[in-house]
């Protein structure tokens, strides 16, 4: 099933998420076509359980899609709607069609604006609001609309199980922002390879030099972790619930944000002045990892989430803790 | 260019009881180390302690029971591996026999060098060298020059080998040695061949080498017409390279390859608990051990099926260096002296030493970036 679907996914992306449609979506114009074949499939209600009108996917299914769409750096806030709709449907409400935004604490919505609805969840409540008016913007990074929302009462409100933690909303926003990065990381890492393996410097492939081979090796060093990291998240949220697999979404974050760091530095140094070029698709790909590590908390705040909960514990719990995580369900 | 993929992997179902026991086992056995044991952990060489772990069926676990083995799973070894590193147990005297060594023989052995081998490896009697670098051979290893020479009944070597770890300790070396010449410079790689090579053997002569921390933990080895006979051929002559390549992957994909210095962040973390900077920098050190972990998991997993995961182990390997690397150094970063345990400073000044090592053993830093750069499709 998951298969299935990330190879649909990459083939819709494949011919709908073009360097010119990721342009046109940074001036602000929504990729219609893009949203309504995603619609077709029936992606965004992708999490929501069969008998609430969805696939019923889990959160592992949800980070393989993800990165899908981070491999194509995907102009459409579906991870956004995907993870909203989740959380509407966690709380018992049935979600409504078309785009819901998901809000995250202090930052403003992926494309607010052709947002039909929106869904907050601060300490667990969740409400879905339809907001009349957005304050437009854009992020400064990834240049994509990011808007807020001007409140007013919700249209529907109820309580997520205790598994989804108090902070759900940016749980999930962690997990969708951590598995784009590995999708992206992914991309810019072949776009990488071919590239070196082509431009010729000093009579050869600047790709046979070792200088530029060691570099590599250390980027896709990097992005087989980011990529380890994504999918170990996805089962922790699927067996231990959002809130319970808080530690594994955080690692990802954490990891992925570093990752995302060193493989745009190593991708950009390689590709050159070409690279630092508008005209080069490689900085739509690279901005967005960029504005992704920031969304939903950088890896600083996850850090010290991690930080704090060992130190509590101490050294003699550090170990037993880092092993038994995966092992609390299976005993 | 398909990238490497790292399937993750369940833990066996044993592993909590498994763990339960190891933990204590090693609580026990663990009582009176001083900082210098952990802080050389799988380099550490204590043949009572590995003779203990073999008397609780720890070693060659994955083994027929015709050979003393257990018939465990790769994925039960592997929770055995980790909880004796994660404490920084001196596993030495068994680590090479149970990791390479024994596999080999087990794989490509006669089968009287299986029952003649495998039984005292998994008693924790048994200890093995490696035998591969040379003065003039490190990283460029198919350049070996020391050879074995056909006599009757056996062979006749001559030449050296360098910094084999413990050998001066150990009972056996599987020596990669040139049997037959290079046919050209170009395949240099031919004419190889693997032999076990009793370490008392006459004519062979073993001088150990300090590091740079003052331990004796290495050695150069010279071979002076030393005779080992034709039964201790192991696998096909001529061969050497493939089987000793198969090897590295067994070599290269375990948790040693991340876990070396995890014992300092146990030992220091609680007199962290003040350094404001200490939350963030755990945190960053724990996102990446549990993410080394489970692709770590997942090599061990390829092993299981029966694959060669060379590539994947060389990744898994270079990243985990980088981490057990970078852990002391932040550490370093973290710890006000006048107020830390001197011995969380000792483990931190001899790991600060020991730490070099990680990403020159079982293959360096950049031939491991030139073997996963060649997988990438880079020329």
């Amino acid at each position: 099933m998951r298969d299935i679907l990330v190879e649909q996914v990459d083939r819709l992306l494949a011919s709908r998420s073009e360097p010119a449609t990721l342009r046109a979506a940074e001036s602000g114009t929504w990729p219609e076509a893009l949203w309504d074949e995603a619609e077709a499939l029936g992606l965004p209600l992708a999490l929501v359980p069969e008998q609430q009108g969805g696939v019923g996917l889990g959160w592992g299914d949800a980070v393989a899609l993800w990165q899908a769409m981070g491999r194509h750096a995907a102009p459409i806030p579906l991870g956004e709607s995907m993870a909203a709709a989740a959380l509407l449907a966690g709380a018992g409400i049935t979600p409504p069609t078309g785009f819901i935004g998901l809000g995250l604490p202090g930052e403003p919505v992926a494309w607010g604006r052709r947002a039909g609805h929106l869904v907050l969840a601060p300490g667990g409540e969740v409400t879905l609001h339809a907001p009349a008016d957005w304050q437009q913007g854009r992020g400064l990074i990834a240049r994509e609309p990011a808007d807020r929302p001007v409140l007013a009462a919700p249209l529907a409100e109820g309580q997520l199980p205790a598994a989804y933690g108090p902070d759900a909303a940016l749980l999930a926003g962690a997990l969708l922002n951590a598995a784009r990065i590995a999708g992206a990381l992914e991309a810019v890492l072949d776009m990488t390879v071919d590239y070196a393996n082509t431009r010729k410097q000093f009579g050869r492939a600047i790709g046979g030099f070792q200088a530029v081979q060691q570099l590599l090796a250390r980027c896709a060093g990097e992005v087989a972790a980011a990529g380890v990291a994504v999918a170990n998240a996805g089962r922790a949220a699927d067996r231990h619930g959002l809130g319970g697999a808080e530690f594994e979404i955080a690692a990802a974050k954490v990891v992925t944000g570093e990752a995302g760091g060193t493989g745009a530095e190593i991708v950009h140094q390689v590709h050159a002045a070409i690279g630092f070029t508008d005209e080069h698709p490689l900085h739509l790909f690279t901005r967005r990892i960029w504005g992704w590590r920031d969304g939903a908390g950088p890896e600083r705040l996850w850090a010290r989430r991690i930080g704090d909960a060992a130190l509590a514990r101490g050294g003699d719990r550090l170990w037993a803790d880092l092993t038994s995580r995966d092992e609390d369900a299976i005993a | 260019m398909p990238s490497l993929q790292f399937p993750l992997r369940d833990t066996p179902a044993e592993a909590p009881a498994l763990r339960a026991e190891l933990r204590a086992f090693l609580a026990e056995a663990g009582r009176d180390w001083p900082p210098m044991v952990p802080a050389y952990s799988w380099m550490g060489f204590d043949r009572e302690f590995s003779r203990e772990v073999g008397k609780r069926g720890w070693i060659g676990m994955t083994w027929p029971k015709a050979y003393g083995g257990g018939e465990r799973t790769a994925l039960e070894r592997y929770v055995v591996l980790e909880e004796m590193l994660a404490v920084g147990a001196p596993v030495g005297a068994h680590w090479i026999g149970d990791r390479q060594s024994g596999p080999l023989i087990l794989r490509l052995g006669t089968e009287e060098q299986r029952r003649e081998f495998l039984p005292r490896i998994v008693r924790g009697e048994l200890a093995f060298a490696i035998g591969l670098s040379e003065p003039d051979s490190g990283s460029d290893l198919a350049s070996l020059r020391t050879r074995a020479e056909k006599v009757p009944g056996g062979w006749k070597v001559n030449g050296r080998k360098v910094w084999t770890s413990s050998a001066h300790r150990c009972d056996f070396m599987i020596a990669l040695l040139r049997t037959a010449p290079a046919p050209d410079p170009k395949a240099k790689h031919q004419g190889l061949s693997q032999f076990l090579v009793d370490l008392r053997s006459s004519g062979l002569s073993i001088r150990p080498i300090l590091d740079l921390v003052g331990q004796d933990g290495f050695n150069e080895i010279t071979f002076d017409d030393v005779f080992v006979p034709d039964s201790m051929l192991v696998g096909q002559e001529g061969n050497g390279w493939e089987q000793a390549t198969a090897e590295l992957a067994f070599e290269r994909a375990g948790p040693e390859r991340y876990l070396s210095s995890l014992p300092l962040l146990v030992e220091a973390l609680d007199d962290l608990r003040a350094e404001p900077a200490a939350p963030e920098a755990v945190g960053r050190l724990l996102a990446r051990a549990a993410t080394l972990r489970q692709m770590s998991f997942s090599v061990a997993g390829m092993l299981q099926e029966g694959h060669t995961p060379a590539r994947e182990a060389a990744l898994v390997k270079d990243a985990g260096n980088d981490f057990e690397q970078a852990l002391p150094e932040t550490i370093r970063g973290l710890v006000d002296p006048a107020r830390t345990p001197p011995q969380v400073l000792e483990m931190l000044g001899l790991m600060t030493m020991v730490a070099r090592s990680y990403s020159l053993r079982g293959g360096t830093r950049e031939i491991l970036r030139g073997i996963i750069a060649r997988q990438l499709g880079l020329r």
